[in-house]
């Protein structure tokens, strides 16, 4: 019973890590068709940013949900500025651009920082199940990624900047004959994109550390999940995230982390051969 | 036929080949002949992503599954043979096979750009995992032991065939390396200016076109894959006699972004692009790295960049079009001159 309960939650928080780590690469991908390969790099930079608020004598909270949405949010800004925003509408020059931008951050943050692991202990204690301890810590990310994927669903359904953003999303011609600028809209989204991403690679921090290179872990997952969600940003991502979070953790718990790792790709690769347009292609059509 | 169309590029890039080959081992030392060696076994590898995605038009991240899947299969075999010509031959099938199998699968299920970036990505990332796993003595194939991250050691080298006591020097596997990068370079043109290899241009420029003019789109993207596969799986082979070692990063994120860096700064869409795009890259790599002036994933971030934002042809096709420009903006002013007159 208890190991059922641990087993139930090991699932939880590997559908959570998911989507938090693929949800800012979903808004820019669902909104603009971009691919984002600097994601990872995000990630590892909102960790980064956090660390060193930590360690300079910032509260960690405000650390990880602060600074780090902010300084990721401004560097993806100035990344659109400079670069997305010449390459819209060429699907593989973003994505070779972004990988180019992707290899500058690896190699500028280890200049700064050098190419050592950096950490920041996780908050909040451990609680007990039975004879097995869970990390409270772990239990909140679920709860955040659900808000994360619940507070976007409310920002698109129900407020003008939402409305505005779908309807750039659907057709940005008509848009701007409406008085919407899609440039803007663009630049915004991006930005909130790389926000989140932020955001999420602060809260992973404490738990995975970070090093230079830690983002090639994280966008290769984060780009497969988000391909094989399709285009709807919430539905998406949570249904994706929900099937290779399941596969991933219940064949780590059956056999080792690397078969588990090896069957969320796998999974991944069938999933594109029967809809090859990823789950929303298909299933949930016109869902957010 | 195939003779007459042969353009004057590919004759001085052939010659200077060959003058390189014949002329290196006389003029530079053995370390500095050892570095040519991997700059030409790199280059057969930059062909195959060249001709794949430059002429085949299927941007592949998994170019280095293939390559890492040849430099393991030459591993296992050698070890186990302890000959290297079965191991040679099978470097080229193996990989091939696997690229046949995958082909079949993406291009019959109609997979096209992006959905085919991320599946050849996971199946590089899955080999990845995979071999960094195969620590410890359970994990052998025959007598070789695969020893996960750590790699596999002291490989046996090439030999002359049939007599293996009998390895070869480095001057040796230098000239067998510049033969082969030959062979393959001359080999791909030919294809290309062959019937099949224009089928594949075609279906690059335009798929349905090619698909209402009765050709099978899906069979001649498959074997041109197909083909990537077996010449990337031959680079595996001459990488890992070069350093008589393999290890699971030759299946890593950076070697894969690396090939398409030379295929993207040399110019996509020609043959010795690829190659200057190679050997240009890897000179500077291991020049940033012995200098440590700076670190060069940043420069390589920004050279990135650079091409792709600015000269996202490549340097051989710019270089072309910039010829192209000057001789018409030389003609023009006579003709002008003409008409005034």
């Amino acid at each position: 019973m208890d190991l059922a309960v641990v087993l139930a939650l090991e699932i939880l928080n590997g559908i959570a890590s998911l989507v938090l780590i693929s949800v800012g690469l979903a808004i820019v991908f669902g909104m603009m068709r971009v691919i984002n390969l600097a994601h990872g790099e995000f990630l590892m930079l909102g960790g980064y940013a956090a660390i060193v608020a930590t360690n300079h004598g910032v509260n960690i909270w405000i650390a990880m949900l602060v600074v780090s949405p902010i300084v990721v949010g401004i560097i993806g800004v100035v990344a659109e500025r400079l670069i997305i925003r010449v390459l819209y509408g060429r699907m593989i020059d973003t994505l070779l651009a972004t990988w180019g931008l992707s290899l500058f951050f690896i190699g500028l943050v280890t200049t700064i920082f050098g190419n050592t692991v950096a950490g920041i202990g996780a908050p909040l204690g451990s609680i007990a199940v039975g004879r097995y301890s869970i990390s409270l810590y772990r239990l909140l990310l679920v709860g955040i990624a659900a808000a994360i994927l619940l507070a976007i669903y409310a920002v698109l359904r129900t407020t003008r900047l939402g409305l505005l953003a779908r309807g750039t999303m659907e057709n940005p011609n008509m848009a701007a004959a409406l008085g919407v600028s899609p440039p803007r809209v663009y630049a915004a989204t991006f930005g909130v994109g790389a926000a989140i991403t932020g955001l999420a690679g602060g809260l992973l921090a404490p738990i995975s550390g970070v090093l230079p290179t830690v983002g090639a872990a994280y966008v290769a997952k984060a780009f497969i999940t988000v391909i094989s969600g399709g285009t709807a940003i919430m539905a998406g991502t949570a249904s994706a995230a929900l099937l290779f979070g399941t596969v991933n953790q219940l064949l780590t718990y059956l056999t080792t982390p690397v078969i588990g790792e090896a069957g969320l790709l796998a999974a991944a690769i069938l999933l594109l051969r029967v809809l090859p347009h990823g789950i929303t292609g298909k299933l949930f059509r016109g869902s957010l | 036929m195939i003779f007459r169309r042969v353009g004057a590029g590919i004759v001085v890039t052939a010659a200077a080949m060959v003058a390189v080959a014949v002329g290196a081992p006389l003029v530079v030392d053995e370390f500095q002949l050892l570095q040519l060696t991997v700059f030409a076994s790199m280059c057969i590898l930059a062909l195959s992503l060249g001709v794949v995605w430059g002429y085949g038009g299927i941007l592949c991240f998994g170019q280095s599954a293939f390559f890492g899947l040849g430099a393991y299969t030459y591993a296992v075999t050698a070890v186990n043979v302890g000959e290297s010509t079965l191991a040679i031959a099978l470097s080229l099938v193996v990989p091939a096979v696997f690229a046949a199998l995958l082909g079949y699968f993406m291009f019959y299920g109609r997979l096209s750009d992006v959905y085919l970036g991320v599946i050849t990505l996971s199946v590089t990332l899955i080999f990845f995992n995979l071999t960094n796993s195969t620590a410890g003595d359970a994990y052998r194939i025959g007598r070789a032991r695969l020893n996960g991250f750590n790699g596999m050691p002291s490989l046996p080298t090439f030999n002359v065939p049939g007599t293996p006591g009998r390895l070869l020097d480095p001057t040796e596997t230098f000239y067998l390396v510049m033969a082969l990068l030959l062979i393959v370079y001359v080999g791909l043109h030919a294809l290309l200016a062959s019937h099949f290899g224009r089928v594949v241009v075609a279906v690059r420029e335009n798929e349905t076109r090619c698909e209402l003019l009765g050709y099978d789109v899906r069979r001649h993207k498959m074997l041109i894959f197909t083909l990537g596969g077996a010449i990337a799986g031959l680079a595996g082979s001459l990488f890992a006699n070069w350093g008589a070692f393999v290890s699971p990063n030759v299946f890593s994120l950076t070697t894969t972004s690396q090939i398409i860096i030379w295929v993207i700064v040399g110019g996509l869409g020609t043959l010795v692009g690829p190659i200057i795009g190679c050997v240009v890259m890897q000179y500077l790599a291991t020049e940033l790295g012995t200098q440590q002036l700076a670190n060069t994933s940043l420069i390589f971030g920004i050279i990135f960049l650079v091409f792709v934002l600015l000269v996202p042809r490549g340097i051989v096709p710019s270089v072309g079009l910039l010829r192209a420009r000057l001789s018409t903006a030389r003609a023009r002013p006579a003709a002008q001159a003409r008409h005034g007159a």
